[in-house]
């Protein structure tokens, strides 16, 4: 177990080091610099002026150099100066974290509440309409696009409650009840359309396992369907949506730059966003970074879950 | 005795014959859902070849007399608030949704099938050293990465097609990958490479044509979600730039300020989107159940 975990961050290290280069080389290629745009407004600028403000960003450098010393940067910490803020990056992201947080675990939540009961559901009642309607409903919250949902859940809270949600974050201990609704609204976006995953799975996993012969004893032994679907089988049926839960995480990511966006909430997704558009390479550099750090590490943590949940499953030998 | 090794290696097209649409009536019959997704995809390639012919208006033709128009006779849907026509800049939409998810589908799948195939067949130190790779390209979430890359490369519909199709290519890479690992040990490639077929004749004329069931699977289901990373990165500024009526972009636009004053600016765009995407979601389902087993319920 312990030389598996260790192959595996080493593993992880490897694929970090190389997302890094692609990250860099990725944003080197971007037309324009930050100094164009800083100064877009200001009209003409000088070139001796604008060497200057390149030196003082350390802009000026060797590409090679500049990709190590962010390396340095990201080991020893240091998440380096922000272009735009004049601030250290670390600083202008950290008060974004928890608001992102918040709203991936609430997403979370929502997927799996909606995910799993409806994929049960419709696995019991395979083949029948509401099989056919759940399906439905599942693959549809994956057509529509997030910010969309978000957008109409909106239009609908104006028109039909005469009620417009803030503009503005709410903090919660400013008033809790209104930052509870600013967050679940979005969370609630998210999740419809992340429960699609998490329900397939469910359903073709409960499926497969209601094959088996311990449920076959089950239903002779003469237990209620409903402690032979939720006690016996569903146990063993989860056992494969942990694993997509941590895939899940990736693709969440995604959903919450949009919504961020929409719902006009301070987190790190909508920031990145902004970040790209202003081409804030430090920032840009270490929002993706850290996605990347973030996605790499659920991924490992439910690999070890799973064996742990699981004790068919054992890691090295 | 003069025997093409190719001649016996190569199965001659001895499929079941039956006419085409006796195979479209029996999936139509088999998979409604999935026949529904196909009437859908069908209906968005038509719109999208006859934009020309089924617009109303000039898509792009502003008029500042009737600007934030409600639905009426002469405007099916509306206009948007420079008084353009949005039923006839939706049917155009179409065109560039579908132009950009087939052709970012197409190049990533082909080039990611392209590294599974070749990768998969050799094995051994370039498999491992492939695979590493594209953990690294599949460890960023899509969206992310189609985003980077295409505020990296600049806004065109050539960047975007790039942008897309880049983290498209691991994903079809495996999929090949592993169906090419299962393929290579069959006898018939063995029968090949003892008569002394080259390699890169194997991989591509033995092996490849025996993947295109995974294939298609992958290239229907990767669509839709290519044309919603379109409308995504269109509506947030990084996509298909002006003049190209994006359904993307024209929920940007309308989005904040006119949303309360006409609904139809956002509504109608984003229908057509989930339309779209939901079309290709459902084709893509149903096919992955008829053309690969062995895929089903992942």
């Amino acid at each position: 177990m312990k030389t598996y975990i260790a192959q595996r961050l080493a593993i992880a290290l490897l694929t970090l080091l190389g997302m890094s280069m692609v990250i860099f080389v990725l944003l080197r290629l971007a037309p324009g610099d930050i100094v164009d745009i800083l100064f877009a407004t200001a009209g003409y600028i000088s070139p001796s002026e604008k060497q200057a403000i390149m030196k003082e960003l350390g802009m000026d450098r060797p590409y090679v150099v500049q990709y190590l010393d962010w390396l340095h940067q990201i080991v020893t910490g240091d998440l380096g100066k922000s272009y735009r803020y004049d601030l250290p990056a670390w600083e202008v992201i950290r008060p974004l974290v928890p608001v992102t947080l918040e709203l991936a675990a609430l997403s979370m939540m929502f997927a799996v509440l909606i995910g799993v009961p409806t994929g049960v559901v419709s696995a019991v009642r395979q083949d029948t309409t509401l099989d056919y309607a759940l399906r439905v409903f599942s693959l549809a919250g994956l057509s529509m696009p997030a910010f969309w949902l978000g957008m109409v859940i909106i239009l609908g809270l104006v028109s039909w409650f005469a009620w417009i949600p803030p503009l503005t974050y709410v903090s919660p201990t400013k008033d809790l009840k209104l930052h509870a609704i600013q967050f679940l609204l979005p969370a609630l976006a998210v999740g419809y359309r992340s429960s699609a995953l998490i329900m397939r799975i469910t359903r073709s996993s409960l499926l497969e396992v209601m094959r088996e012969d311990y449920i076959r004893t089950a239903w002779a032994k003469g237990q209620t369907g409903r402690i032979v679907i939720w006690r016996h089988a569903l146990k063993n049926a989860l056992l494969p949506v942990v694993t997509v839960i941590g895939i899940e995480f990736a693709f969440l990511i995604g959903g919450l730059v949009v919504t961020e966006t929409v719902f006009n909430l301070p987190g790190v997704a909508r920031f990145l966003v902004q970040a790209i558009l202003w081409r804030d390479y430090p920032v840009v550099q270490n929002l993706v970074m850290f996605t990347a750090i973030v996605v790499i590490l659920s991924n490992l943590i439910v690999d070890m879950l799973y064996g742990v949940l699981d004790p068919r499953v054992r890691y090295g030998s | 005795m003069a025997v093409r090794p190719a001649a016996i290696a190569v199965p001659t097209r001895a499929r079941p014959t039956s006419a085409p649409w006796t195979v479209v009536a029996r999936f139509v019959r088999k998979k409604p859902l999935g026949a529904a997704g196909g009437a859908l995809m069908l209906l968005m390639l038509i719109t999208a070849v006859f934009a020309d012919v089924l617009q109303t208006h000039d898509p792009i033709a502003t008029n500042a007399a009737y600007t934030l128009g409600r639905p009426n006779l002469e405007h099916f849907l509306g206009t948007d608030h420079l008084g353009r026509d949005i039923y006839s800049r939706i049917v155009h939409g179409a065109r560039v949704s579908l132009v950009v998810g087939v052709a970012s589908t197409l190049l990533g799948s082909v080039l990611g099938g392209i590294i599974g195939l070749l990768s998969g067949y050799i094995g051994g130190k370039t498999d491992l050293v492939t695979q590493r790779v594209l953990d690294i390209l599949q460890g960023l979430p899509l969206l992310v990465l189609a985003l980077v890359m295409s505020a990296a490369l600049g806004p065109s519909v050539q960047n975007v097609v790039i942008a897309i199709s880049i983290p498209i290519v691991p994903r079809a890479a495996r999929v090949i990958r592993s169906s090419v690992l299962s393929i290579r040990e069959m006898q018939y490639v063995e029968a090949a490479r003892s008569l002394g077929v080259r390699h890169l004749r194997i991989a591509f004329r033995h092996i490849l044509p025996n993947t295109m069931g995974p294939f298609i699977v992958l290239c229907t289901a990767q669509l839709g979600s290519a044309i919603l990373v379109e409308a995504t990165l269109s509506y947030l500024g990084l996509g298909v730039p002006e003049p190209y009526p994006s359904w993307g972009r024209m929920l940007s636009v309308s989005a904040a300020e006119y949303a309360q004053k006409a609904p139809h600016l956002v509504l109608f765009p984003g229908i057509a989107i989930s339309l779209a995407v939901f079309g290709s979601n459902l084709l893509g389902d149903a096919l992955r159940d008829t053309l690969d087993p062995r895929l089903r319920g992942s």
